[in-house]
Order: structure tokens, then sequence, then C-alpha cells
């Protein structure tokens, strides 16, 4: 029925199995859009959160989805500017994942804000000041990026590629991806530092509060550091995902060996410095403010397994995994490794975004507890639907991956 | 972001804890004068609206030696690097330069909640629901045309009843007036505290009473090792109630400076 649309040389499934694969994300996405209705008409009372929680599960989401789908610049980086060759065979994989990550966040922040209808102000009448300004430019600036580089791929449909202008339109913004590369480089470094600068200003919260360089706290650099360790991470995982539930090769190993090398490696530098900056911070902030690094540990479920869970088991121990080759080449280890890491980052956010305003600041404030609503379920989950939707028919339609047909030439 | 710690006013207020009997006063006076919402359901007291929050605290001691002390808490109007104003991302919250008063432009906040995240005080409120004023219990009745009541998705906080100032500044210009005599502004909760626990002035005018108390020996501000420099001041001579008011490593337990009361 659509076989001519499927690109050449290369098997998919019926189009009635793939409607049957489509089914649960187009579940996920109907449950969303009746939560996003819900939260837009009658407003934010709709979710659990509270004058205490002013930022929740969707905000963790956001900074999780933004850290991940980092693997799109950086593999960007990698391929456009530092020439990892290799990389070229995933690229269109990042790019779709990093696409999906910051148009889901985008999404759901124009939920999240309690006026969605007056988003732009941000633009209108920006705070210079504010972290949170820099991160909206960037982030909105970015998606365009993300847009211009996935419209290429788009244009390789074999029915799109038949009309002439259209066809020479994609070639020509094949030949200037290194600009777009750079712009996302730049654009990115910028609002993954400081979506935790948004963080580390906040010097009345002593658990995020953080010292600095300039006008960047440290969260600034360990955002963007821990961002570009996780994004190939994740870029890998969804790679090794699609190829599972395709049961094709679609990647050379030697692309998957590369990110997961850069991976590992910069999670080792990212852990380092996060070990030594919560020392800092222990030694430093914490006792200027009065308390003692236990007291933050001792309110509710987030005790110090929390600094074990994310620097120890999801923090060290991937970064030994990814960095000991013998270990990557094993798939089960490669997936095992990438996955800690991945879980470790999104742990790191959610200490950042929850755990800081769990803990009371004033002596006499109390401890107040937090569990999401199926409505802010909903809209969180729905991004994972609209992302498995956007996946699979980009693979389906599109030449997402440009050795699919050698590797599966038996 | 304006900082000014010069020679024009500097609005700010002391509560004298010794005195504050927990009457709840301040908060009815204050809610009733700047049109603060109710919720559908009042007991939801983590998304209610209030922007004077009368805190219980104890010395945790057992009877008969338990002691109980209220902590009446509007917004400390920060002076040193506003923690609220400086994140917000769309400047709807701004420290007057020229009073020192923290305000909040409701028609421009998108209701990001930054500010909320950044203040350690809880001093700013989201309206998670639309504004409601029940005719049948009359609460429409009171509603101040002075002050614009809030739509839902955008944050309030307390603006020590700025339009009080707004008022008396018409008053003297009327009298051809340049400066504002002492008590001819105050706030509605300073107005109605039946203990006169609180008082409010001008913190840059040495003869106003509100600057002589906050140089007390007794006077201390909530959380003040943050740097926020908060423009409320408290008053006690209770050792414990000071304690409580910021955090203390344990080395640090010593006894804070003994006065006499008054």
């Amino acid at each position: 029925m659509d076989s001519a649309l499927i690109p050449k040389g290369v098997t998919r499934c019926s189009p009635g199995r793939f409607f049957l694969w489509t089914l649960p994300w187009l579940g996920l996405l109907a449950w969303g859009l009746v939560s996003a209705f819900l939260c837009l008409y009658k407003g934010l009372n709709q979710t659990n959160m509270t004058n205490y929680f002013a930022f929740a599960l969707w905000i963790v989401f956001d900074l999780g989805v933004i850290a991940l789908g980092a693997g799109a610049f950086f593999t960007g980086f990698l391929t456009y500017i530092i020439g990892k060759k290799e990389l070229k065979d995933i690229i269109n994989s990042a790019v779709i994942i990093g696409f999906i990550c910051y148009s889901g966040a985008v999404a759901m922040l124009g939920i999240d804000i309690g006026q969605p209808l007056r988003g732009w102000f941000i633009f209108w009448h920006a705070n210079v000041h504010s972290m949170l300004t820099e991160v909206s430019f960037c982030i909105t600036t970015y998606l365009g990026v993300l847009l211009i580089e996935y419209i290429p791929i788009i244009l390789e449909n074999r029915k799109i590629e038949e009309i002439r202008e259209l066809r020479l339109f994609g070639n020509n913004l094949h030949e200037i991806m290194a600009v777009f590369a750079a712009t996302g480089t730049f654009l990115s470094f910028f609002h993954q530092g400081s979506l935790g600068g948004m963080y580390g200003v906040m010097y009345a919260r002593p658990f995020a509060a953080r010292g600095g360089f300039y006008i960047w706290p440290w969260t600034f650099f360990l955002f963007i550091l821990s961002a570009i360790a996780a994004g190939p991470s994740f870029t890998i995982l969804c790679t090794k995902l699609a190829e599972k539930i395709t049961r094709k090769r679609l990647v050379p190993d030697k692309a998957f060996q590369t990110l997961a090398k850069i991976s590992g490696s910069l999670l080792a530098v990212y852990i380092v410095l996060k070990i030594i900056d919560t020392i800092a911070w222990a030694y430093g902030i914490v006792p200027k403010a009065g308390l003692t690094f236990m007291d933050f540990y001792k309110e509710g479920p987030y005790g110090v397994w929390l600094v074990v869970a994310e620097i120890g088991i999801f923090g060290i121990l991937p970064a030994i995994i990814l960095l000991i080759p013998k270990a990557r080449q094993t798939e089960g280890w490669l997936i095992a490794g990438c996955l800690m890491n991945c879980t470790g980052i999104v742990l790191n956010r959610f200490v950042f975004v929850v755990v800081t305003l769990a803990i009371p600041v004033m002596p006499f404030d109390k401890f107040v507890s937090y569990l999401p609503t199926w409505q802010e379920w909903g809209i969180s989950l729905a991004v994972i639907g609209y992302g498995f939707l956007l996946y699979s028919l980009s693979y389906r339609y599109l030449p997402v991956f440009p050795k699919e047909k050698e590797l599966n030439a038996a | 972001m304006e900082e000014t710690h010069g020679k024009g006013p500097r609005y700010g207020m002391t509560i004298d804890l010794d005195k504050c009997t927990g009457c709840g006063t301040c908060m009815i006076a204050c809610a009733a004068e700047n049109n603060v919402t109710v919720l559908p359901d009042e007991s939801d007291k983590q998304r209610n609206i209030a922007w004077m929050l009368l805190y219980k605290i104890t010395n945790g001691k057992p009877f008969p030696h338990t002691e109980v002390s209220y902590f009446p808490r509007p917004c400390m109007h920060c002076e040193h690097h506003t923690p609220c104003v400086s994140v917000c991302p769309a400047t709807a919250t701004r420290m007057d330069p020229n009073t020192g008063i923290v305000s909040q432009i409701y028609t421009r906040c998108i209701g990001c909640r930054y500010c909320m995240a950044a203040c350690p005080y809880h001093a700013r409120n989201f309206n998670w629901y639309d504004a409601y004023f029940p005719k049948g219990k009359g609460l429409d009745k009171y509603l101040s045309p002075e002050v614009s009541p809030r739509m839902r998705g955008v944050v309030e906080k307390c603006t020590f009843c700025h339009h009080r100032l707004m008022r008396a500044k018409e008053k003297a210009y009327a009298e051809g007036r340049r400066e504002l005599e002492e008590g001819e502004y105050i706030t509605a909760c300073a107005e109605a505290c039946p203990a006169q626990a609180i008082t409010f002035g001008d913190l840059n005018n040495p003869n106003h009473k509100v600057s002589k108390l906050a140089k007390s020996p007794r006077a201390f501000r909530l959380l003040e090792r943050l740097g926020t420099e908060p423009k409320v001041y408290y008053l006690s001579s209770k050792e414990w109630v000071r304690k409580l008011a910021d955090n203390y490593r344990p080395e640090e337990l010593q006894p804070v400076i003994k006065t006499k009361t008054g």
C-alpha cells in the first residue's frame, strides 16, 4: 500500500503490522492530549504541584530529555566539526532523537507555564539576568536548527526526492550542514549550561546553590558536561532499540564504539568534577548557610542513597564499563553502561529539581511530599509516545540509516 | 535589576514576636485589603494564597516546659540581589529602587514559577485556580478597587500594601508636600495588629520608630546568613525563637545575645 514511499533496497513490515505497532504510542499520545486539554482548560490545579513544589515531574522530564537529546548536537559536532566520519552512519538517528526530545520539551513547557499565551513575554520583556531567559532563547532557536537538520532527511524520501527543486534544496542543505552543526553546538552549550545555571544561581536555596566562575555557577559547566556525556549514550540506546525491534543491523559497530568511548570518557571527566563540586559544596556553601551535609539527606525518602546512586552506581560504574574496550564491545555491557549513564543524568536532574524544593530552608518549615497526578504522567508519557511515533515513521519512510542496505545484504 | 542602598526611603517592618499572640488578624487584614482570593477548598494549605502567613513554632520541650511562639511571615522584600527578581525571565517582578518594595506585575507574569523556587521563605503564591470570591458569603463586598485581582496562572505576593503608598503620596502631593510623615503610609497588617506587634516605616529614616527597632539588640532577620538582606526584622528576647530563625551547625549552637525584654 505504502511501498512507493519506502526507501529503495530495504524491507519494512506490512502497513497493517506497522499500524498495530503505532497503537500503544497513539494511546499514550491520546492520554497526553486529554491531560493537556484539562490543564489548559481547567488550569494547573489538575496537577499535584503546590506552592512548595513549584517545579515537579514536568521539569524533571524536560531537563531529562534535553540532556538526553544532547546526542544530536554533540554527534553533529563530532561528525561535521571534528570529522569523525564513521558517525555519519548514526547522525540521522541522533538528529531525529534530538528533535523529538527538544520539541517534546518545548510542548511540555507550553503547558507547564500558568499563562501559555504569554510565553512570548520571555522574548519581549526579557530579563537578561535570568538563566531561564537564556534557556528559552537557546532552546527555541536550537529547535529551529534541529528542524533545519531534520528537513534534508525528510526530503530524501523516495517520493519527495522525485521533485527536482526539493531534491536540490535538500542536497544544498546537506552541503552547509557544518554551519548548522556549529550553530547547534554553540546554542546547546549555552542552554544546557543555563539549565544548570538556573539551579546554581538560586543562592537562597543552599542545596542547589553553587559558587562559580564570573556569572556562571559550577552547575553551568557540569550540566554541559553531563549532557554531552549522556546524550551519545542515549543515541546508542535508541538506535540499539531500533535494531532489536526491527531485528536488523542498522549502524556499523564502529559508530557505536566511537560514541560509547567518547561518552565514557566524558562521563569519567564529569564524575571527577562532580565529586570535586560536591566536596567543595559540602565544605563551602553548606556550612556557610549554617547547615551540615547530612541536613539535606534526612527528609522523607531523600537519603544519602541519592548521592551513592547518582555518583557511584550510575556515574562511576558506567564510566568504567564504557571506558574498557572489551566491555563496551560486548553488546550487553554496552547497553548496560549506556542505560546506567542515562539513568544517572536523569537522577541528577531529578535531584536538582525535586529535592531542592523538597528540603525546607526555614528551620521551622515542614517537609512536604509530592506525587504526580495522572494528568502529569499523561503529558510526560505523551512525549515518549510521540517519540516512538516520529522515530517509527522516520525509520519506515526515510533513509535514516545509510548503511542499512549494506549491513543486511545477506 | 536595581539595587539601591541610597538616601531614599527603604520601607520595612519589624514584628515583635514577644508581643504576637498568633491571633491571625494580620493575615485576615492582609487578605481583605489586597483582594486575596479563597480556594473552593480552603483546607488545601499547600495551594491557598496567603501573603502574610502565620507559622506556629515551639521550643520542642515537653510539658510543662513547652513554649510556643508565632512567626508572621510577609514577603521579606530582600534588598540584596533579590532572589526572585534576578531569576524572573519576563521581568515580571522588580524591586522599586525608590522604595525598596518588591512588586509583581501580574499581567506580565507568565506563571513559570521560577521565582517561587528561588524564594526560601515561601512568600510567593501561585494562582492554581481562577479567582473566587463567593457572593453568598459576602466576600465580594470587601473587594478593593485599589488593588487589581489576579488571574489564574500567575504568581502573587505581599506588596507592602503598595496602593496605600500611592494613596499617601497623592494626599501629600495635594497638600504640597514631597515627604511622607511617619505613619502616613503603613501596611494593613501593621494597622490591624491588636497587640501592636508590627511596626512599619522607613528603615532609612533615623526618626522612624521602625529604624530604631531594627537596630535593637533583640532584632534579627529570617535566614539572615543566606545574605538576602530582608527588610522585615523580627524582635524577640527568647533565645530559642531567635535560633529558629536561621540554620546553625551543632558547633555554632552557642547562646545568642542575652538581652532584657522591652
